[in-house]
């Protein structure tokens, strides 16, 4: 089964933190990374750049109305995703709780919805 | 009653008139419901891991047998009739829900193979995966609340209607509830196996916390005449039983099913004949089952040479310390105290330390256990908890302290849902005034 693990964290951290804890932090994260493709799980990733990047879209009325900011103004942000593929919850699960994101934010496990 | 009842099993109402053979039919049916459901779930969900699809499946084969048995005869593996006919149900349904090629795809991937005839009758020992369900269902990832209920659902064949009185929740509350998990147990693809050694730990504390939930809602009808929540008693201590079965060297499972032995064994004792709440101290215990005591006891031993402890032990021991002390008429405070110590250190809760400062005021007096009970009285949790004010009212009459222990009896009386418990902490406020 396919899962997307969703890295939600509080956006401003990154930029508090000294060039040394952002260079491990990039290292973990690219071990991580690497762990996942060895165990052939991996599917996608990307980290994705701040909400204050995001714009966000709706039609109404047949009319498109596109809005500075995210979807939801909160401190912790979506900041990046993987998509794997394992073989049950558990497995998705152990996955997630290996991620860095798991360790400084929350890391959200969703079901990609099959046809 | 079992869910199988939805189509007929449940023996007939009074003055219908049936004849031998649906008799034997029904018969043979309600008998394979009750000792095969969880098993014939268990085997039909692991590979699709669409709960309410095996349900439904097997729902509509056991009609299927009632129409065919008195007909042609009771089969002679009456299961793997069973499961041959829900199969071939699952089979449909997943037809007649996707698109032709990748529900074959998927059916072929499942094992279930597109003859789906025979293969029950060629392999007449349909594998037990009941635990594995039963882990599937206290999975993390389901919702604490619901996983006693969903189990007792799944796994025990208990309806909806069922649940929902014993767990005092509406049916139709209970019915969105058990559904909302069984969908999430396919969508999030729950694995329907007994985890490995390493994990099993944390995971069997879940399934045992979830069938101890089941038994300890029986518990408060302490009458038993509420046959739904008797049932539910019988129920999770059989379930126990599985567990005890299959993992026969974990502690704690058979430490759970002593607890709940201990605990049945003392149900007729609890009211006296005109139905009144009888405390344990003055409990007749010619009444009690001695049969269920031994057992206890004896699963208590087996579990301490394993020389792991761990909370439904100590509980057990516990119980047993009670039982010892009523029958044989000396005060074992001390060894009770030390029980409740360890049970503090292992799983420390306030409804723990209440017990504890109950049983410090046996050993040292009422002053002490006030005091003992002092340390959780600042828990928000305790305000709402009648055994807290019942206990602190105890203690306050035992010092003296009347008017205290008369507030305090009206908190426990008015959080009191069962009326005979209540009448009881009325008598023994009144008996403050003599």
């Amino acid at each position: 089964m396919q899962y997307l693990l969703m890295l939600h964290s509080e956006e401003a951290a990154w930029g508090r933190m000294t060039a040394e804890q952002q260079q491990q932090g990039y290292a973990a994260y690219m071990a991580y990374g690497e762990a996942l493709k060895q165990a052939g799980a991996l599917r996608g990733s990307n980290r994705l750049q701040p909400s204050s990047a995001a714009t966000t879209v709706r039609v109404a009325n047949g009319k498109p109305q596109v809005v500075d900011g995210p979807y939801v103004e909160s401190k912790e942000q979506i900041g990046g995703y993987y998509l794997i593929d394992v073989a049950d919850l558990d497995a998705a699960i152990s996955w997630a709780s290996r991620c860095p994101g798991a360790g400084h934010g929350t890391v959200e496990v969703r079901p990609v919805w099959t046809m | 009653m079992r869910k199988t009842a939805d189509v007929g099993i449940e023996s007939d109402g009074a003055g219908t008139t049936v004849n031998a053979g649906d008799d034997l039919a029904r018969a043979a049916a309600e008998a394979v419901a009750q000792r095969s459901y969880g098993k014939l779930v268990a085997f039909l969900a692991a590979r699709t891991r669409d709960v309410a699809a095996a349900e439904d499946a097997l729902s509509e084969a056991f009609a299927a047998a009632l129409a065919d048995w008195p007909v042609s005869g009771c089969p002679a593996n009456p299961e793997g009739w069973l499961l041959t006919v829900a199969r071939r149900k699952v089979i449909d349904m997943y037809r007649g829900q996707r698109r032709d090629e990748l529900a074959g795809d998927e059916l072929r991937a499942l094992g279930f193979g597109l003859d789906g005839g025979s293969a029950a009758s060629e392999s007449p020992a349909i594998p037990d995966q009941r635990l594995a369900l039963v882990f599937a269902c206290a999975h993390p990832a389901i919702e604490a609340g619901i996983r006693a209920p969903l189990i007792l659902q799944v796994v025990m064949g208990l309806d909806a209607k069922r649940i929902a009185s014993a767990f005092l929740t509406s049916p139709a509350a209970m019915g969105k509830r058990l559904v909302r998990a069984k969908e999430k147990i396919r969508q999030a693809g729950i694995p329907f196996r007994v985890p490995q050694r390493e994990e099993l730990g944390e995971r069997l504390d879940t399934v045992l916390d979830a069938i101890y939930g089941a038994f300890a809602e029986s518990w408060t009808d302490g009458a038993g005449t509420d046959g739904a929540r008797r049932d539910l008693a019988e129920e999770a201590i059989f379930l126990c039983r599985v567990v005890t079965e299959v993992l026969p060297g974990e502690p704690e499972a058979l430490g759970l099913l002593a607890l709940m032995l201990h605990a049945e064994a003392r149900r007729r004792a609890r009211r006296d004949s005109n139905g009144e709440y009888v405390p344990m101290s003055q409990q007749d215990f010619a009444l009690w089952d001695a049969a269920m005591i031994v057992e206890a006891e004896e699963l208590l031993r087996r579990a301490s040479k394993m020389g792991s402890i761990g909370r439904y032990q100590l509980e057990g021991a516990l119980q047993s310390a009670h039982v010892h002390r009523r029958r044989a008429g000396f005060a074992n405070w001390e060894d009770v105290v030390q029980l409740y110590d360890a049970l503090m250190a292992v799983a420390g809760s306030p409804v723990v330390a209440i017990n504890r400062a109950l049983a410090i005021a046996e050993l040292h007096g009422a002053g002490p256990g006030l005091a003992a009970m002092q340390q959780v009285a600042g828990d928000a949790r305790l305000a709402e908890y009648q055994p807290y004010w019942a206990a602190r009212a105890e203690l306050l009459a035992r010092a003296g302290a009347r008017g205290e222990a008369r507030a305090a009896y009206e908190m426990a009386v008015g959080l009191e849902r069962d009326a005979s418990v209540r009448r009881w902490l009325q008598r023994r406020q009144a008996a403050l005034e003599s």
